[in-house]
């Protein structure tokens, strides 16, 4: 199939940017996304010209480096999937499709459709954790864990940290991923004893990393690649409320 | 002598403890020299790489209060390829009361790899696997677990035990973000200085120590020199250099390669994985292969049709048309022979014209039968996600018509040549995980990986780099000593070699073409002609690369094909050597499959009188013949045999 792609481009976090259009031809329905941009990086390296820079590593959706908004949805129109795993059967011949980086404060552009998101680790490095010291760990059946507990906590920690939630989100806010990470941890029992002060610094260093305010909007989770529940903000305002409580007394 | 290579010296201290096996590492924990708490801040380890060896053992490190500086090319260390590890970690918990224990683990590994692997690192691994699950549970790890809140196991290929742990199809990223939430709190507390999007160059040795590292910030393009006390490499394997491959798009040799340069020996390059489940191929703009996790050969039955040329779809093809080969030929074992076996079976089953889908090149994974006996929930519930990305690859449902698969290279069981002490022959530089070759022989057992990459960071390399470290802090290496500035000149010249050569081939294209040629060569059946004639394609290619190649762009900025030049300039030189190591290796064990040695029905055939050791190759230069060093390897525990699965 042949399509058109307007690409932003970006020389440096200084430039101003702009979208530029390309044609790509002779594209496999079975080729992924970002097999279509290598084909256009290809013939724009002989070309003389720059190709795109976008950041991608895994390619099978599960390290959470690839990050583009694909016609002003991020990661694109299959919903649960990550850019990597998007393939060009989910498009048609002769379809114009912009390409954009993630747009939010706290991500600001590199080059093109790479950003940095060192601000979540900023975030992770304030409290998303167990402290246990190698070597300190008791025997692993000294506590069992009840299997919903596990399953949830489970499904909360499949957040890949790709950043999708706060390029959705008109506020460019993280709440998603925090709140991922909070109840991952405060789900399990070796989470307790940090379980307070986590979710109180954590949030704090989302604010820190300038990240925008949780209004609710939902964004967030409708562009989820792993589906995280937009009903974990709910969990983390409780936590971080009954906190707010426990540090008061 | 002969026109590829010669022979030098063996290597006849592998630095490990006699005596019985079980007490080898109780005895090196005690022997090893301690470092006062106190002096430990004073000395500083680079840690390159970020994956679950590079972030248990920064980590590690940290917290016993050395000064760690990490590296890692992604943007946080928390992408790592390890991230993509799907099916499970061992252990010889023995929660199942099926027999299993530290010795059967040990047992299981040495027989697994073909009995090519160094006993007591072995042992080693084995008696740490315990302790990982421990660690990993602290962390809050959120493995599978069964009704009443204890972990839940599953069995894998080469054993009969259940000692795998899991978490549903995502147990690296999930142990991985536990090593990653580790080192992010050392991060936050100043003990680990991280530098994402920084790519390792070059190994600084001074006076025989290696004791920094040439750095450019992916980012800007600034060059600099890093040094410490001790260099870790964690910077994992080098299957990439088939081009097509499981591993991630950034996954490189070049950290190993350039220590490798340096004088640090490369073991058993020729040893790779080439594993049985992974999606096929779908034309030629493919730039990576997806794996499907090998536990869905504990429910998935693998067939193709009997007769050859058989082109009606799976369904119509009624079951006494259907040959479920890996059931016929290995009724022990079945469906979950190692990966090796699977992997070449399948390879015959196509070469005898009865592989499925485009090209031939696919067998069926059929879960028809366990979705009848368990209902589809339940086999959702087990491998629901792994399906569904099978769909979203191939736009096929795999509840309805069986998963086509087919080999693809997965892990390289090779790498740089290291002592019991993980210790490199150069002093001062550790290896742990993938990047080194010592604990899986010539075939890995599946959920051994992660087992490795973790007890070498949180366990073993604490213990030995601290024993290596008690003599330091090392005298300072000003910045204008000779070593550092040649290293970083030698840098700085090959990138701008790169830029200048402004060629007419893209460095993609390089690329894919020695990937072709390693596949079709080197890849799951080798012979002498076919790796001769691969040396010599090889090497006019590598010729044509540095006249033809077009790297764009300055050094100066982010630049993504120049990160990609370096990398496929040291790919060519290792390939290279992994033909040569192939075809030295005259018989076939493990992965390594040379045609001329097989038995009567056309399985692997050893030859454990003529090798059954390492081979370590010593450089001397891209146009220069290596050196073999042969460790010999004993074996007073598992006696070798011939590895049977039938």
């Amino acid at each position: 199939m042949d399509i058109q792609v307007r690409v932003w481009r970006q020389s440096d976090s200084s430039d101003k940017g702009r979208m530029v259009t390309y044609d790509v031809k002779d594209i496999s329905p079975d080729a992924s996304f970002l097999e279509m941009l290598d084909v256009l990086n290809e013939k724009l390296i002989l070309d003389g010209a720059d190709p795109v820079a976008f950041d991608h590593d895994c390619r099978e959706g599960i390290c959470g480096m690839c990050s583009m908004v694909i016609d002003g949805v991020a990661h694109g129109p299959q919903r649960a999937t990550t850019t990597c795993q998007l393939h060009m059967r989910h498009f048609k011949d002769g379809d114009v499709i912009d390409v954009e980086p993630w747009r939010a404060a706290a991500f600001p552009v590199i080059k093109d459709l790479v950003v940095d998101r060192s601000a979540f680790d900023r975030i992770i490095q304030a409290g998303g954790y167990i402290t246990a010291p190698t070597g300190a760990a008791p025997e692993a059946h000294a506590t069992p864990v009840p299997k919903k507990d596990a399953d949830l906590a489970f499904e909360a920690a499949t957040c890949i940290a790709c950043g999708a939630c706060v390029a959705a989100c008109p506020n460019g806010s993280s709440m998603l991923f925090t709140a991922a990470k909070v109840a991952h941890l405060g789900l399990m029992p070796q989470g307790q004893p940090e379980r307070d002060t986590r979710v109180i610094d954590m949030l704090q260093a989302q604010d820190d990393a300038g990240f925008g305010g949780c209004t609710n909007m939902g964004e967030c989770a409708e562009v989820c690649p792993k589906g995280i529940p937009l009903n974990l903000i709910g969990r983390l305002n409780s936590d971080y409320r009954k906190a707010l409580r426990n540090s008061a007394r | 002598m002969n026109d590829f290579w010669q022979d030098g010296e063996g290597i006849a201290d592998t630095a490990a403890p006699d005596g019985p096996i079980e007490t080898r590492w109780e005895r090196r924990k005690f022997t090893a020299k301690l470092v006062n708490p106190a002096n430990r801040r004073k000395l500083t380890v680079i840690v390159v790489g970020t994956g679950l060896a590079g972030g248990s053992a920064a980590a590690t490190l940290a917290e016993a209060g050395y000064h760690v500086k990490s590296y890692c090319y992604q943007d946080t260390p928390r992408r790592a390829h390890s991230i993509a590890a799907q099916g499970g970690i061992n252990a010889a918990k023995n929660y199942r009361n099926d027999g299993d224990s530290i010795y059967r683990l040990f047992y299981d590994t040495v027989k697994g790899g073909d009995f090519r692997a160094r006993e007591s690192n072995v042992y080693r691994l084995a008696s740490v696997s315990v302790n990982i699950i421990d660690q990993c549970v602290a962390q809050g790890v959120p493995f599978a677990r069964e009704y009443g809140g204890l972990l839940d196991n599953r069995s894998f290929g080469g054993t009969q035990v259940s000692r795998t742990f899991y978490a549903r199809g995502q147990t690296g990223q999930q142990l991985l973000l536990g090593a990653y939430q580790a080192m992010e709190r050392q991060i936050g507390l100043g003990t680990i200085e991280m530098n994402a999007r920084h790519e390792m160059l070059e190994l600084i040795v001074v006076e025989g120590k290696a004791r920094g590292i040439v750095v450019r910030d992916m980012v800007t393009g600034e060059i600099t020199t890093e040094m410490a006390d001790a260099v870790v490499l964690a910077s994992g394997g080098y299957g990439n250099v088939f081009f097509l491959s499981t591993n991630a798009k950034g996954c490189n040799v070049t950290a190993s390669w350039r220590a490798h340069r340096k004088g640090a020996l490369f073991a058993n390059p020729c040893y790779t994985q080439i594993h049985p489940t992974c999606i096929p191929e779908s034309g030629t703009h493919q730039s990576k292969l997806t794996l499907m996790s090998e536990s869905l050969r504990n429910d998935g039955r693998v067939w193709v049709p009997l007769a050859a040329g058989d082109a009606r779809k799976p369904g119509d093809i009624p079951e006494a048309e259907r040959d479920y080969y890996l059931e016929r030929i290995y009724p022990s074992f079945g469906n979950l022979v190692p990966r090796d076996i699977a992997s070449r079976a399948a390879k015959n089953v196509c070469d005898e014209g009865r592989g499925v889908g485009p090209g031939g090149l696919g067998v069926y994974l059929d879960f028809a039968d366990a979705i009848g006996r368990l209902g589809q929930k339940a086999v959702e519930a087990k491998y629901g996600n792994l399906f569904e990305m099978y769909e979203r690859i191939t736009g096929e449902n795999p509840y309805e018509t069986p998963m086509r698969i087919y080999p693809a290279v997965h892990y390289t069981m090779g790498g740089l040549w290291v002592d019991y002490d993980l210790q490199s022959t150069i002093p001062g530089l550790f290896v742990v995980g993938e990047a080194n070759f010592s604990d899986h022989g010539a075939n890995r057992l599946g959920a051994s990986a992660l087992m490795q990459g973790l007890g070498d960071g949180y366990f073993v390399l604490p213990t030995t780099l601290g024993n290596y470290l008690a003599a330091g802090p090392f005298a300072t290496v000003p910045q204008d000593h000779e070593a550092v500035v040649e290293a970083r000149r030698a840098v700085e010249d090959r990138i701008s070699r790169f830029l200048s050569i402004d060629g007419d081939r893209t460095v993609d294209s390089f690329h894919r073409e020695l990937g072709h040629i390693m596949w079709e060569y080197c890849g799951m059946e080798r012979t002498e002609e076919g790796l001769t004639k691969a040396i010599g394609l090889i090497r006019s290619l590598r010729d044509e690369f540095w006249q033809r190649v077009k790297v764009p762009g300055t050094g100066e900025q982010l630049n993504q094909n120049l990160e990609k030049a370096g990398r496929v300039a040291d790919f060519f030189e290792l390939g290279e050597l992994m033909c040569i190591d192939a075809l030295h290796r005259r018989e076939s064990c493990g992965g390594h499959f040379r045609a001329e040695s097989q038995s009567e029905d056309g399985e692997a055939l050893r030859h454990d009188d003529e090798f059954s050791y390492v081979a370590a190759w010593e450089y001397f230069g891209a146009d220069r013949k290596p050196t073999l060093h042969k460790e010999q390897l004993e074996f007073e525990y598992v006696h070798p045999s011939t590895r049977s699965y039938k």
